[in-house]
């Protein structure tokens, strides 16, 4: 075959930013090219890192586990522990049981959890193997002693996403842990959801606190996944959610998710089989959901929105009125998990910003519909939502139809690249920038810190872009 | 300072303890200390099932598979058949650096996969593979070809993906390569590499040719350099010098288009053996081109592997290649001089895969760095052959460490540096043990070549002798 000359690779590479390229990219039914999405025991993998002594145990083969290892340890800088059972080939003919009992024979011997948080993979679920039967029968044969919690969900690789697994995980885990008692405590407990920005969570604890609200994080990883460099590694790190309180967490006030999508499991458990006031707020992200989140934090609790809140609130307004001109009409292209998007829609608009195209790979209807009741409440109509699709539609919109700023995991650089316009880091994973997990994007914290990202951003390209004369000293 | 042979054999006794009898007895098969005369096996027993429930640093067939011998081939569409996970987590964490325009020329910067639901497992995905073919020849035309590889359900469900790929090829007049890299196959990535092996010689060997007037005696292939972080490239300037001509290089940068001519070169360079021995190893049986191993880290072996292959050329080479010893040995004697004293005498502990282990030994030495542990992921038994030789008596040589034993070993070892993966990366540095990405290069690179043993010499001394390392204990407490 005849090497290609430039001008055929530059007419093919033009091509592929044309309308009838759009359209052809739309149509494709069956492959899937470039997507914002990972598998469900990787979300399983991460909710076991925020319980106490837990090991995540992935009954497959172990390449799986070393993917999520890798993949969580290359976005949040830090060791992630978890065991596969390593089956191989026998496994797959004669069923993995024999590799679990081991498995958690030697798991015990060496890492000595408090807890197993089991989770499944493709292999594993194709071939049928029966986790409850596996469980029942290694504690019958005392290969799992009967003080070793050992919470078991199905995540299958070809149902959803990591957000699934996180809930499913999750779901799991509270069922098996939880015992309803008699009275019911003032605690109110917060499930972050599959939220990868520690600062996240360590910011909505800071406000319950300076609320005087009584709070427990369920798989609060935001220690044991930010842990300090002391000279001492811990496999299990101090921080994590207790299986103590995990067991009566279904006795306390209230649940409040803050990711609805994946938590849906979970606040239908604990709503349904643990009678608990349980609910999900829309991530709060922008002014007005980190409004409801401390509304409804208020409400439930009777405890009042204090002043020192209420000035902080006012300096994030302040931060906005300063910078919006700089946001105002600004177009936005934004991708990754469904809570994140809804959140990142609702500040964009706030901010006058036009959220253009908000696609999600692992969203649903229910999801295109909260953001295009955003969309409406703003009279923005030049925002489009796509579920289901992926970073090479993406590419399309963006090659048809310009925006000025990408927003969203670290994938998107290559189409970033190619539209010539910046690309901010937020959500996951991010490989290529470091320290972005630790900056809170919720509440009025997050307010400044997203307007900070995205304004400088833009004024930074002025800047760098602008010929001597234009190179100005005010901005 | 040499090692102690009896103190490095308490310390492995010492760290095997923790295993009740019947997982002791499998590890400490796998764990030894080294004597240069050794029998491999003899020190460490290889590729053999992992135990289960333990954190092993292993991977699987697949990521063997399209992760480190398909993957870099950039001008074919690598399809991860099957659901999403696998794709996802091996797009572009590699760094297998590819020049040309991605889209049109180079496919590395994607990630394409059938993304199997729960229909196309109850109901099989032949038929979704056929039309992802087609789709992917519409919307990239340019493509040289597809290679599928399978992920764990493929083998479990039936599905007949070398139908699909025999269809699909005729029907489309183009390569379709079938890649049956499920998971489970075998007992790490190794496995996948042999597979991987296998579809090239089957549907790729011999299917181009090199126009007569276009050869040389001189033109030969390099195998086994995945340039990593640009790898390749810094080897190619050595071996272009030398006065040879690279016909072809895989798969690093590589191409299918290079891979069908290779059969024309007169040698083949082989960098990474574990990976890519079964495919030189066919062109030799078949076309009887014979291969040479060489290792390109660390101006030692640079010297050592130019001689070597200049010795199976005339005298031209070979005094082509003594010019570039001498025209880089100055260069190279500043590095030493510059690094040297910040790292005389510093332990380094290696788990790596299947090569660098033994391969990266003397670029350390080049340093004054002692090697007091080489342990492998994957590894055969014909590595550890290789292996005892390269290390000092003492050293600890380990296959299939696992997070525990290399923890331990370093609790006792003390280690001026641990060199392995993003896995174990955070484990040392919370330790405060400094630490380098081996396989990735930490995201720098190259580590190749002459330009290479420069940067990995800088990152060697930034690295250990960062002042960030002095903050680790508080002031007060001192």
């Amino acid at each position: 075959m005849a090497k290609m000359t430039k001008e055929e690779v530059r007419q093919t590479k033009d091509w592929m930013k044309t309308e009838e390229y759009k359209e052809l990219n739309f149509k494709r039914k069956s492959i899937v090219i470039n997507p914002e999405r990972a598998c469900q025991p990787l979300g399983a993998v991460l909710c076991s890192a925020g319980f106490e002594g837990t090991m995540p145990f992935v009954h497959g083969s172990h390449g799986c586990v070393a993917y999520y290892r890798n993949n969580l340890s290359r976005h949040f800088r830090e060791p992630i522990a978890a065991v596969s059972t390593s089956l191989t080939e026998d496994g797959a003919v004669f069923g993995g049981q024999a590799n679990g009992f081991e498995g958690f024979k030697n798991c015990l011997n060496l890492y000595k959890p408090k807890m197993f948080a089991i989770s499944t993979t493709c292999m594993t679920e194709v071939i049928g193997d029966d986790l409850g039967a596996i469980v029942n029968n290694a504690r019958a044969k005392g290969f799992l002693p009967e003080d070793v919690p050992a919470p078991y969900a199905n995540t299958p690789s070809f149902v959803g996403s990591h957000i699934d697994g996180y809930d499913n995980m999750l779901a799991a885990i509270i069922d098996t842990l939880g015992v309803k008692g008699e009275s019911v405590s003032d605690v109110i407990n917060i499930i972050p959801g599959f939220d990868t920005t520690t600062g996240n969570i360590n910011e909505i604890k800071r406000l319950l606190t300076i609320m005087k609200v009584p709070y427990l994080v369920i798989a609060d990883y935001s220690n044991t996944l930010d842990s300090p460099l002391n000279g001492e590694y811990k496999l299990y790190n101090e921080g994590a959610t207790t299986l103590e309180d995990t067991k009566n967490c279904v006795n306390n006030k209230a649940t409040i998710a803050l990711q609805k999508f994946s938590t849906k499991k979970t606040i239908a458990l604990l709503a349904d089989k643990f009678k608990q006031e349980a609910k999900a707020v829309k991530s709060p992200v922008g002014i007005k959901f980190t409004d409801e989140f401390l509304m409804a934090v208020s409400e439930i609790t009777g405890k009042e929105i204090p002043k020192e809140i209420e000035d902080e609130r006012g300096r994030a307004v302040d931060s906005m009125t300063d910078a919006q001109q700089y946001i105002h009409g600004k177009k936005f292209a934004i991708f990754g998990d469904p809570d994140i998007l809804t959140g990142l829609t609702s500040y964009l608009l706030e901010m006058g910003g036009i959220p253009k195209y908000v696609l999600c790979s692992n969203g649903n209807e229910e999801f295109k519909n909260d953001v295009e009741a955003l969309l409406k409440e703003y009279g923005c109509d030049e925002g489009e939502v796509y579920i289901d699709k992926d970073l090479w539609h993406l590419h399309s919109l963006v090659m048809t139809g310009p925006v000025d700023m990408l927003i969203g995991p670290s994938h998107g650089k290559f189409v970033a690249r190619e539209a010539g316009v910046p690309h901010i880091r937020l959500g996951y994973p991010i490989f290529d920038r470091v320290n972005i997990h630790r900056y809170p994007f919720y509440a009025y914290s997050g307010v400044i810190n997203l307007t900070t990202w995205i304004v400088n951003k833009f004024i930074e390209i002025v800047d760098d872009t602008s010929d001597d004369a234009h190179f100005e000293l005010l901005r | 300072m040499a090692i102690n042979i009896k103190e490095s054999e308490e310390i492995v006794e010492d760290v095997l303890n923790i295993y009740p009898e019947k997982p002791r007895k499998n590890r400490q098969e796998h764990i030894g200390v080294n004597k240069k005369d050794a029998c491999g096996s003899c020190v460490a027993k290889s590729n053999l099932k992992s135990l289960p429930g333990v954190m092993t640093p292993r991977g699987c067939a697949y990521a063997g598979s399209k992760g480190v011998v398909w993957g870099p081939v950039k001008d074919v569409i690598n399809i991860s058949h099957g659901p999403i996970g696998c794709g996802h987590y091996s797009w572009g964490t590699r760094r297998n650096l590819a020049n040309g325009v991605p889209g049109v020329e180079n496919f590395m910067p994607f990630q394409f996969t059938t993304d199997f639901r729960e229909r196309d497992i109850v109901f099989g995905g032949d038929k979704k593979l056929e039309q992802a073919i087609h789709e992917l020849k519409g919307l990239f035309p340019t493509t040289k070809g597809f290679v599928v590889e399978s992920e764990c359900p493929i083998g479990l469900i039936g599905d007949d993906i070398e139908a699909v790929a025999k269809k699909t090829s005729a029907d489309l007049n183009t390569t379709v390569i079938p890649v049956r890299c499920e998971g489970f196959r075998g007992v790490s990535q190794s496995l996948g590499h042999h597979i991987a092996n296998d579809s090239i010689r089957d549907y790729v060997v011999g299917t181009g040719k090199l126009d007569d007037s276009q050869k040389t005696k001189y033109d030969v292939a390099i195998l086994g350099d995945y340039n990593i972080g640009g790898d390749v490239w810094a080897s190619m300037k050595v071996i272009t010098e030398m006065g040879l001509n690279v016909i072809a290089h895989w798969s690093g940068d590589g191409s299918i288009e290079e891979m069908r001519i290779t059969h024309e070169v007169n040698y083949i360079l082989l960098h990474c053996y574990r990976s890519m021995n079964y495919i030189s190893n066919y062109y030799n049986e078949k076309y009887g081109i014979p291969w040479i191993e060489y290792n390109f880290f660390g101006p030692t072996k640079i010297k050592e592997s130019i001689r070597k292959i200049a010795a199976l050329f005339d005298e031209h080479i070979q005094e082509q290649s003594e010019k570039v010893i001498e025209k880089y040995e100055p260069k190279m004697q500043a590095v030493i001089d510059k690094y040297r004293p910040r790292l005389e005498g510093k332990k380094v502990m290696i788990l790596v895969g299947g090569l660098r282990p033994r391969h990266i030994v003397g670029a350390y030495e080049d340093l004054g760095m002692q090697v007091v542990t080489a342990a492998y992921e994957f590894a055969h038994s014909d590595d550890y052959e290789r292996t005892t030789k390269e290390l000092e008596d003492g050293a600890i040589v380990a296959d299939d460490l696992n997070e525990h034993e290399f923890i331990e070993l370093a609790h006792r070892l003390k280690p001026d540096l641990v060199a392995s993966g993003i896995k174990e990366k955070y484990v040392f540095q919370k330790m405060g043990i400094p630490f380098r990405q081996m396989h990735s290069w930490d995201y720098s690179g190259p580590y190749h070549g002459y330009d290479g043993f420069e940067i990995f010499a800088k990152d060697m001394d930034l690295a250990i002798n960062s002042p960030s390392w002095k903050f680790v204990k508080p002031s007060w407490k001192k």
